[in-house]
């Protein structure tokens, strides 16, 4: 059962995989790569890996990959200019992708010789909880680099405010005191004009 | 369950005593400078200083002077830490000393530079401080998005902004190599923790192929940090781009962390491999002092030409970790020290002859200068003389003790070497002497920069003649506090 699960997903990681790399329109790609996501996520679920397994559908998923649609919606990607170059920079692709399968193929060729070490880790108990071990493990013995990650992500965001928050001259905004504040003698001017005589 | 059961201990906080002040006070600061004018922005300074300078007593008086483990391992706190915290305290306490009258003409006086300035003091202690591969990582990366940051500050600039691009691209491809050596050390050792390592590695023989392969990502990581050859294309460029008060921190205070990164995974962790990591090193030294030293006359800015120094400078220090006797490691840290005096004392120069919408980075801005100032040419002379390696300066005595280290332990064709390159590497500082003295000056304005620049720039040449006439103290300092060697 679990070997059929195993192999549906991923099939269908795969499927999204390739679908990321040849579908045309980016924003189908970044569906795709939604897919794997969810697909990969399902796979850590098998290996009991929970925790890890939400904080990426969560995360990647349900954050990073949102932003990246808005960018890439934004940005009007020109398909024909990126292919432009296709014919000039296939044969390169192709001799990478060859050697890159040929390392991959190596790879597996030389785990089948020998096999022992690949033993699956013996499975945890149904009381078992991922989240409540990598809690008590990341606030006692990891509580000091835990809060240096955190110190690092203060620089990131003093660092990015600092680079891009500026007062540009000139910029047009609205001031809502202002507006609310606003009274008829600002806005109205009362201009005497002689009637005119109707035709 | 069982992990959370086990008896976990309040870890003792007194030996990080100091980075938690430093990272309280830096929160502090981060609050009152939202709500400081522009006119008091010398109130951020002066807390920044403040905090400087609490941190140096917490590390004079909290932390235990004996070797302590803390936070489950990860953080050591040992003389060398105490050492070269103190040391590190002082040199950015003068790198924002000097980079204040700089910052001010060009509207970059705010918060962020000091605030900034300060997180990259704490991540400069966190490597020196770390004792795990876990730490060493964060320290790392604290210290590199802190500069990375300060070299695109200068907004509008650029120049400023393509060597940050540069450095933040490099520095992320360098981080990731070190980031896979330590996963694969890891799988090697069955551990990130550096003592375990270092047990681990005993066992292990030095031409374990995994190792080696660990190995050479780890040392592709500290050489981009240290900036050594062929690591070193950032060095020049970032050098020149960034505003001078960042070239400032990065040429000093962050060698420092450089220097710590390097003594603590490559010394402590992977000390008993020393002879494979030392071959590796020898090409990196031979390459930094040869490129470093020859391609630094080709320069007519000066920033690009410390920069290219610095690389010079990095291939002297590599020597003394390669030789691989605790008297080479003292060596090394007695030429890091003395290096950042030096180059602190020669960019600050660069800042003092800089005026309002004029930066003094070219050679010919020192043309004639005994002219204009017979002290701070000579303040100039003295840096030069130094870096130089002329005797009484200090530069002579660390290049000496470095050379020492290195025939003592049967490598004096890499000694002769490293001379032939330093008496190559003396023209280019003879030719700023040159500039000074012997040619007519192209401006006649008086120099500019405050009374505490001047008063601190002086303090730090008459340091330089100072250890150089009395090198047996500083000497001795490491000869005390060095307590691994491979």
């Amino acid at each position: 059962m679990e070997a059929v699960i195993f192999y549906v997903f991923g099939a269908a990681l795969i499927a999204a995989g390739v679908g990321v790399v040849t579908s045309r329109n980016p924003v189908h790609s970044a569906m795709f790569l939604v897919l794997a996501f969810v697909t990969s996520a399902f796979l850590w679920m098998l290996l009991e890996a929970e925790f890890l397994a939400i904080v990426l559908v969560l995360v990647y998923v349900g954050a990073v990959m949102v932003l990246f649609l808005f960018v890439v919606m934004m940005l009007d990607v020109k398909i024909e200019q990126a292919r432009a170059g296709f014919t000039r920079y296939a044969p390169l692709g192709i001799a990478v992708v060859l050697i890159i399968v040929a390392q991959l193929g190596y790879v597996v060729w030389a785990r089948t010789q020998e096999m022992s070490f690949l033993q699956a880790p013996p499975r945890a108990d149904a009381g078992f909880s991922n989240t409540e071990l990598l809690g008590s493990q990341l606030y006692t013995d990891y509580a000091y680099p835990f809060e240096l990650a955190a110190v690092i992500l203060l620089v990131a965001i003093v660092a990015a405010i600092a680079l891009t928050m500026r007062k540009r001259p000139g910029l047009k905004v609205q001031d809502v005191a202002k507006q609310v504040q606003v009274r008829r003698e600002d806005r109205v001017r009362l201009v005497s004009m002689d009637a005119e005589k109707g035709e | 369950m069982t992990v959370a059961e086990s008896a976990f201990l309040i870890p003792d906080f007194a030996p990080a005593a100091a980075e938690i002040v430093v990272l309280f006070m830096a929160c502090v600061v981060l609050v009152v400078d939202l709500f400081v004018s522009d006119r008091h922005r010398w109130i951020t300074y002066g807390l920044c200083l403040l905090t400087l300078l609490m941190a140096a007593m917490a590390t004079a008086m909290y932390v235990p002077r004996e070797t302590v483990l803390t936070f489950s391992g990860t953080f050591v706190s040992d003389p060398l830490a105490r050492v070269l915290k103190l040391f590190t305290y002082s040199v950015t306490a003068v790198v924002f000393l000097y980079s204040k009258d700089y910052l001010r003409e060009r509207a970059l006086f705010r918060g962020e530079y000091y605030l900034l300035g300060l997180f990259a003091t704490l991540g400069i202690m966190v490597l020196i401080s770390a004792h795990s591969m876990l730490t060493v990582y964060l320290g790392l990366e604290l210290l590199s998005l802190s500069l990375y940051a300060m070299v695109a500050f200068s907004r509008d600039d650029p120049v400023a902004a393509e060597s940050a691009m540069k450095y933040f691209i490099l520095g992320a491809i360098a981080s990731g190599c070190f980031l896979f050596g330590t996963s694969i050390l890891y799988g090697v050792t069955g551990s990130l923790d550096l003592a375990e390592i270092r047990r681990a590695v005993a066992t292990l023989d030095g031409l374990n192929i995994h190792l080696l392969f660990a190995l050479s990502f780890i040392l592709v990581g500290i050489g981009f940090k240290f900036g050594a050859v062929p690591f070193h294309m950032w060095v020049p460029d970032v050098y020149q781009g960034a505003p001078t008060s960042v070239t400032l921190f990065i040429g000093s205070a962050a060698k420092i962390g450089s220097l710590a990164l390097l003594m603590r995974v490559l010394v402590e962790g992977l000390g008993g491999v020393q002879q494979s990591w030392g071959d590796m090193l020898l090409v990196l030294c031979i390459l930094s002092m040869g490129i470093g030293n020859i391609v630094a006359i080709a320069q007519t800015n000066l920033k690009r030409m410390l920069g290219y120094s610095t690389i010079s400078h990095v291939g002297f220090i590599l020597m003394g970790f390669l030789v691989g006797t605790r008297q080479g490691i003292e060596a090394a840290l007695y030429y890091t020290v003395a290096y950042v005096i030096m180059a602190a004392a020669a960019f600050g120069m660069i800042l003092l002859l800089s005026r309002r919408g004029f930066e003094a980075d070219e050679l010919d801005d020192f043309r004639g200068l005994n002219a204009r100032s017979r002290w701070f040419a000579g303040v100039m002379l003295v840096v030069m003389f130094s870096m130089a390696g002329v005797p009484p300066f200090l530069g002579f005595w660390a290049k000496l003790a470095v050379l020492g280290a290195a025939v003592d332990a049967g490598l004096t064709w890499l000694a002769v070497t490293g001379v032939i390159f330093s008496v190559i590497g003396a023209f280019y500082y003879l030719r700023i002497i040159k500039l000074m003295y012997f040619e007519e000056p192209s401006d006649t304005l008086s120099l500019g920069g405050g009374s505490d620049l001047k008063l601190v720039l002086s303090l730090n040449a008459a340091l330089i003649v100072f250890l150089g006439v009395f090198p047996e103290g500083l000497i001795s300092i490491f000869n005390q506090i060095v307590t691994t060697a491979p």
